[in-house]
């Protein structure tokens, strides 16, 4: 039993991070924006929130900074994109390109420091049960009030949103700074709770799974869960494999999480009446006012 | 300030945005060499201009922007066509490996063939690798930027397994690394600094230069890139599109990594390149997704990897200072595009004044 318990927990701490980014990347593309920046606003939350911690000496504060890394990243993304209509998917690229460079520098001195841990609440790291709490707050918010309803019609169709007189950039905006605070809190639960340190590209393409794990959810919140949970069961089936000493090499091993996801876009995608259905269909594209 | 969109696209402005680009760069990097608390004129002469007044480092230059160039230019063809092949770093793995095997698996084979054997290898790896995602896209319609990502970490994996494991090298004294490579395994140099590569690498470049603005393959990919419908009833093939895309790009990558170790790198080791992939896709977009472009920016950005071990070297500002300044520079290439399709208005819109 205790067996079952402990796995069940490193399932969750190492399926929390792509959960929390990927529910922050599901609202931002149900806006229609496709931030392909994930793993660069997660980076820097990672180093801003152990950076945070380390300054101030409070992991909460650490979290903050997190999130305020990830949204000030995000804005950057909705600068470009949605003021100056550039390209998404580049822009994306850059943004990524872009923390991987800055959180390396930034870290420089964090590097070796010892980190210090969120607390727990009666043994439970208290970012879990938030990142649950938040599946289903998304998945009310989007799907069961009127703001849900507006994002959802501007990722659809911008123009119709706009005839209707929604604010088309706005709702842009908060949806893609959204979705910069919960990756930037994502890298914070890394650098302050999974290994409470600093290392450099920590986040080890997490961003990128999150990123398709929205595909693989179909962007629907609960479907994210799902899959968070799936791959979490696989990065830590490779920790158990290795465990059991079978011989496996333990690049094969670290290599599972990147082939699962493969795998994973692979099966979804094949499905097209099902991703059709749900893929919004102004995903990507610039939305230029002609009024 | 708003955008009003121009009559027609500015040919001015999209000679003149890459320019832009550059020096707003030189002048957030010296802000942070500011911030830091280095003097900034310094720090910029360093990093920029002093790399340009001694002939070993412009043909330190010039080694450097060869994979950068090769790699640029086959994913500018690419993203001409929408094909978002971000995988290049791993297509380049994937050739070092394979061109790696053949020194491990016969390292007494010095025949004028060995390098060329290479090569091939070199090249098939990197297509292999990239038609992956190719065919996963095309069978599938998975998602090729996911795809061709998570395809980087496996390779990078399975290299280290490789040069930890079976092809370590005996005589190595347990460090991570196959054999060295012979003298019959490593590029010919044309002068002391500069090897062969870097000559195949300026001839390819003007070769694919020529192929996307005078032969219908190349109006085939523009149009597949500007308009798949129009392309669709052209009679263009997407999915040959995107097989062409993948496979010219992952194999100019996989060559890009068989010169590497067999000229800078010499032998087969945990890592075999500093990100020339991913620093590849800046290439690509401020050289105009232009092959020939991508020679002047592919030169540039060998000059921010020269400059940042310069400015460690010189005023020990840690050489991460390369990656933000790569990455700020595709940002602010990103940004001065819109200038090509857009001007910026000072003026209360004619609507709210009314």
């Amino acid at each position: 039993m205790d067996i079952v318990l402990t796995l069940l927990t490193i399932i969750m701490t190492a399926a929390t991070p792509l959960l929390l980014a990927a529910l922050g990347e599901m609202v931002t593309e149900r806006s229609g924006v496709l931030n392909l920046g994930v793993e660069g606003m997660m980076v820097m939350g990672a180093v801003a929130g152990f950076g945070g911690a380390y300054v101030t000496g409070n992991p909460w504060l650490g979290i903050l900074t997190s999130i305020l890394a990830g949204m000030l990243m995000s804005l950057l993304f909705g600068f470009l994109t949605l003021t100056l209509l550039a390209n998404q998917v580049a822009t994306g690229l850059a943004l990524t390109l872009l923390g991987l460079g800055l959180s390396a520098l930034i870290g420089e001195s964090f590097v070796g420091q010892p980190g210090i841990k969120l607390p727990t609440l009666s043994g439970i790291d208290p970012l879990v049960p938030f990142s649950l709490v938040m599946v289903a707050a998304v998945s009310w918010f989007m799907f069961r009030t009127k703001m849900g309803l507006v994002i959802r019609a501007v990722g659809n169709s911008h123009t119709s949103a706009h005839a209707l007189g929604y604010n088309v950039i706005g709702v842009r905006y908060l949806s893609v700074l959204f979705g910069g605070a919960m990756s930037g809190i994502a890298g914070g639960y890394l650098s302050l709770v999974y290994t409470p340190q600093w290392v450099e590209n920590m986040t080890s393409g997490r961003g990128w799974i999150a990123l398709a794990l929205v595909v693989f959810a179909s962007w629907l919140p609960f479907r994210i869960l799902a899959g968070a949970y799936l791959f979490g069961t696989i990065s830590i089936l490779s920790f158990v494999l290795q465990a059991q000493g079978l011989g496996i090499p333990s690049q094969f091993l670290s290599s599972l999480p990147y082939l699962g996801t493969i795998l994973a876009l692979v099966v979804i995608s094949g499905n097209k009446a099902l991703t059709r259905r749900n893929t919004p269909a102004s995903l990507g594209q610039p939305f230029v006012p002609d009024r | 300030m708003r955008l009003e969109k121009r009559a027609e696209r500015s040919s001015t402005m999209a000679l003149a945005s890459p320019f832009i680009a550059i020096a707003l760069t030189i002048v957030t990097a010296g802000l942070i060499f500011a911030l830091r608390g280095n003097s900034p004129l310094q720090a910029l002469y360093v990093y920029f201009i002093e790399p340009l007044t001694a002939i070993w480092s412009v043909e330190q230059l010039l080694v450097k922007a060869s994979p950068l160039i090769l790699i640029g230019a086959g994913l500018a063809v690419a993203y001409r066509a929408n094909v978002w092949n971000i995988g290049a770093e791993g297509q380049l793995t994937a050739g070092a490996i394979l061109a790696g095997a053949v020194p491990v698996f016969l390292p007494q084979w010095q025949s004028p063939l060995t390098l060329a054997a290479m090569m091939v290898l070199g090249i098939a790896g990197g297509m292999a690798w990239a038609a992956i995602p190719a065919f996963l896209r095309n069978r599938f319609s998975a998602n090729e930027i996911l795809t061709s990502l998570m395809l980087v970490y496996v390779s990078q994996l399975l290299l280290d397994y490789l040069v930890r494991g079976p092809w370590r090298d005996p005589q190595g004294f347990n460090f991570p690394k196959s054999v060295t490579f012979a003298e019959g395994q490593l590029l010919p140099y044309v002068t002391s600094g500069i090897h062969a590569g870097v000559l195949v690498t300026f001839v390819v470049a003007l070769v694919l230069g020529y192929i996307v603005s005078r032969t219908v393959k190349g109006y085939e990919i523009t149009v597949t890139g500007l308009s798949p419908r129009a392309a669709r009833f052209s009679g263009f093939s997407q999915s040959r599109t995107i097989l062409f895309c993948m496979m010219l790009s992952g194999g100019l990558a996989g060559l890009a990594g068989a010169f590497e170790i067999s000229s800078v790198v010499g032998q087969l080791q945990p890592q075999v390149s500093p990100g020339y992939g991913f620093a590849a896709i800046i290439v690509a977009f401020l050289g105009r997704l232009n092959p020939v472009g991508a020679i002047i920016a592919g030169l540039l950005l060998a000059l921010s990897y020269i400059g940042g071990e310069a400015v460690q070297t010189a005023l020990q500002i840690p050489d991460k200072i390369t990656r933000v300044i790569q990455g700020i520079l595709l940002f602010y290439i990103l940004a001065c595009d819109t200038l090509i399709n857009y001007r910026i208005v000072f003026s209360v819109p004619a609507l709210a004044r009314a």
